[in-house]
């Protein structure tokens, strides 16, 4: 039986891309919290993983497939993890037109970095297993 | 791409502060710089950031920042009758700057607060990406 990579990960890595994407938003909110007319953005993350695994199982059923000649060719994933930039509804917006809460975005940076992290550390131990069975030790 | 772009956003915030902080030290060393007309006489100087989102991706997600102009303050400035001062005009008046010291002070903390904020940023996706350097080991 052979292993394939997309399923045995079962979205982790899809999450991982998608957490570092969610600090680039979140650094950059951080990083313009001064910047007059600056609209904070986010995405939803539940949404964009949602999408990215219904491109996973449409793939499956999908014309766009790498022709293989072999049974033991592996299919390349293809999906693009889109994901919709919301500006986020602020609470208090400044005079000058900027939404950026910098309590907001930094608790959010905080969550995202232990998300990220736990995501991590899960890939790790479904790499183990893998060494662990490769092994058979 | 990814988490490396969030050094250079992080990066831009922590210049662009750094021009503001410089300009606060321009203020307040100069608070007391008399001088004997209106247009010689130091302004206060405020930074203006602007956004700046990669011309070539044009991704909207990496929104660096860059100090867009520097800005002389309007307020009016306050004439002081010192007819002994070496820079009085005819009138025996001298102008001094319109900073605003407490203002100043304030502005400081604010820029200090983010520039710290900025390296936390930094400090945190350092980790992130040594983390995920190490990926798949124990």
């Amino acid at each position: 039986m052979a292993i394939n990579f997309d399923s045995y990960l079962g979205g982790l890595d899809d999450a991982l891309i998608l957490r570092s994407r969610r600090s680039e938003i979140l650094a950059s909110n951080i990083a313009n919290s001064d910047t007059p007319g600056y609209k904070a953005k986010d995405i939803d993350f539940k949404d964009a993983m949602s999408k990215a695994m219904g491109t996973r199982t449409e793939f499956k059923k999908d014309s766009l497939k790498m022709t293989t000649t072999n049974n033991s060719h592996i299919q390349m994933s293809q999906n693009t993890l889109s994901t919709d930039i919301m500006y986020r509804n602020p609470y208090q917006p400044s005079l000058d037109g900027n939404t950026v809460d910098a309590g907001i975005e930094k608790t959010e940076f905080s969550k995202n970095s232990i998300h990220y992290t736990a995501n991590l550390r899960f890939l790790t131990g479904k790499f183990q297993s893998l060494t662990k069975a490769i092994k058979g030790q | 791409m990814g988490l490396f772009s969030t050094f250079d956003i992080s990066g831009s915030a922590m210049t662009a502060q750094t021009v503001r902080m410089n300009l606060v030290a321009s203020n307040l060393a100069n608070v007391n710089s008399a001088a004997s007309s209106v247009e010689g006489t130091y302004k206060s100087r405020q930074a203006v950031f602007k956004t700046i989102v990669n011309e070539f991706s044009n991704d909207p997600s990496v929104a660096k920042v860059a100090v867009d102009r520097i800005i002389e303050s309007e307020e009016p400035l306050k004439a002081q009758y010192q007819p002994h001062h070496p820079n009085a005009n005819e009138d025996g008046y001298v102008y001094m700057p319109n900073v605003n010291p407490i203002e100043t002070m304030a502005n400081m903390i604010d820029a200090s607060r983010s520039y710290q904020t900025n390296v936390e940023v930094l400090n945190t996706t350092k980790q992130l990406l040594m983390r995920t350097i190490n990926l798949g080991k124990s």
